[in-house]
């Protein structure tokens, strides 16, 4: 199978590959995939709380190609956007920026499942559902 | 050294260029179909197709009666299999066949089952190989048939073929075995392994693509079998059709060239296998290598890099040709069966890289892929989060995952 261009350079040049402080409060962290089912992403964001603006997104995959450019694509997405201009990112727009062929859709499924993940976990950290209201 | 270099020759090997000159003149000139009685042109089609018949039948102990001429490995086993169980229907419709075995053999199993013959898989031991008691225990009174391969095509591993052949015999039961990867690597013999029906194939062997050969034993027993192809009546009734007259002469010169070679040639590949194999050893850490090194064909170097996802390897390596039996690279995107057969665990499985070694392959090129894996296994690495995690001594099958 052949590779989108775009593809082979986020697969040669991964952008912001790497870990944030997961115990940091303002870090959402999001593991998505299984081992045994061949990927697993985890994605990583720092927002500001003052704005809601993602100041730095990082990712480590494992996966094929497909799925090392679809994370790393999302991490230059989301540097820059507010949280809820993040939750609109659709797996759809990644596979039209990677020219991604049908048998690759679930890798972007995967990197858009991955966003929701890190910036559910981000939300929870900043508002903490107060023990009280947890068991109503 | 060129690029890209070619290290996959299980799937398919190049044709030698003797191979290639023993065929040309029948690519050209000699054109003559080989059932033509009555003229030269019949003739010496004829004679090169009992010239290829008795190199192929000496290299692997057998006389040139007992070879059948078909289209290939898939063909003979096709052949072999449903010929035998239609054959010997009276005597029984059980057929012992193995979980690794290759989908010639494993599909034409399912559609016996659709017909009413009854199929053992044995399953495989973690090295790969069968587990002898249990074949004891499987054979019945209606079992007519085990089809065991030789050598398996992604692991590389060797059955114990002589011994599967003495317990079929005991039973009198017929043993097949697919040939297809072992024929012309290492020293097979019809006679001191019990082998009734074997299935060739010459591409893999440095031969042309669509031909190969089934071994039908002629004596103690006399294996006999329903054509599986209605026609001319060629190669003794068994299997209809012209003969490819080039593609014989090629698969037989291929075969007396594996016959002078093996000895020599089987010890340089298992240099050149076992220093790949080191270097990846000593260079990286949770590499681990699927099935038995100690019954393996000499060329075979199947091993996953734990962390790492097989198609990403190959795609940072993509000036070296080699097999993933990742889900990714298969056409089903379901990881390796035969991987997943010898209980390591999907994540293994989606990790492995096949390496096949060949007569073409030198000491430089095995240098360079060695460095080359090496290289970009710690680059993915850098990029998984699994491997981070386990450094972390984190028990990756303790975690949650959302399998998708």
């Amino acid at each position: 199978m052949a590779y989108s261009n775009k593809v082979i350079d986020h697969y040669n040049h991964p952008r912001n590959v790497g870990s944030l402080d997961k115990s940091d409060p303002n870090v959402g962290t999001g593991m998505v995939g299984a081992p045994e089912c061949g990927d697993v992403m985890k994605l990583q964001v720092k927002v500001n709380p003052e704005t809601g603006v993602i100041e730095d997104a990082k990712f480590k995959t494992f996966g094929c190609g497909s799925a090392i450019a679809s994370s790393s694509l999302a991490t230059e997405w989301l540097r820059g956007k507010t949280v809820d201009e993040a939750l609109a990112i659709k797996n759809t727009d990644i596979v039209t920026e990677l020219s991604l062929p049908p048998v690759k859709i679930h890798c972007s499924v995967l990197a858009e499942d991955a966003i929701k993940a890190a910036i559910t976990d981000y939300k929870k950290k900043a508002n903490p559902i107060p023990a009280e209201a947890a068991r109503v | 050294m060129k690029l890209p270099i070619y290290m996959d020759n299980h799937a398919t090997t190049p044709v030698d260029p003797r191979v290639f000159e023993a065929m040309r003149p029948y690519l050209t000139n000699v054109f003559g179909n080989s059932a033509s009685r009555n003229h030269s042109f019949g003739w010496e089609a004829e004679e090169a197709v009992e010239k290829a018949r008795k190199q192929v039948a000496s290299l692997i102990g057998a006389t040139s009666k007992e070879i059948v001429f078909t289209s290939g490995a898939t063909e003979s086993d096709n052949l072999a299999l449903k010929g035998v169980a239609e054959m010997y229907a009276e005597k029984g419709n059980h057929i012992i066949t193995a979980a690794t075995e290759h989908k010639a053999i494993l599909d034409t199993c399912k559609r016996l089952e659709k017909h009413g013959t009854r199929v053992t898989y044995l399953s495989v031991q973690q090295n790969g190989l069968v587990d002898l008691d249990q074949l004891r225990g499987a054979i019945t009174d209606k079992t007519v048939l085990i089809s065991i391969m030789h050598a398996n095509n992604e692991i590389g591993v060797l059955q114990p073929i002589r011994e599967i052949g003495r317990i079929a015999r005991e039973r009198g039961v017929l043993l097949h075995t697919d040939g297809t990867q072992a024929v012309g690597k290492v020293p097979v013999n019809v006679l001191d392994d019990n082998i009734d029906l074997m299935s060739i194939s010459a591409h893999k062997m440095y031969g042309p693509k669509g031909v190969g050969a089934l071994y039908v034993r002629r004596r103690n027993p006399r294996v006999q079998l329903t054509a599986q192809m209605d026609g001319g009546g060629h190669e003794r009734g068994m299997r209809s059709g012209t003969l490819n007259v080039p593609g014989i002469v090629g698969l037989g010169e291929a075969c007396a060239l594996a016959q002078v070679e093996m000895p020599a040639e089987s010890k340089r590949l298992a240099f050149l296998r076992d220093k790949l194999k080191e270097r990846l050893l000593n260079s990286l850490d949770e590499v681990y290598i699927n099935g038995t090194l100690e019954h393996r064909l000499p060329n075979n170097l199947n091993i996953s890099f734990a962390y790492v996802e097989g198609e990403s390897l190959l795609m940072g390596i993509n000036e070296i040709a080699v097999s993933s039996g990742s889900a990714c690279t298969s056409a089903t995107l379901e990881p390796s069966y035969v991987l997943k057969a010898l209980g390591a665990g999907d994540d293994l499985a989606h990790s492995s890289i096949r390496f096949g070694l060949g007569r073409f392959n030198t000491e430089e090129e095995v240098d360079y892929v060695a460095g080359k894996v090496i290289e970009v296994v710690k680059k993915l690495r850098e990029l998984s989060p699994l491997y981070e995690m386990f450094k972390e001594g984190i028990d990756l099958t303790k975690v949650q995952w959302t399998a998708h």
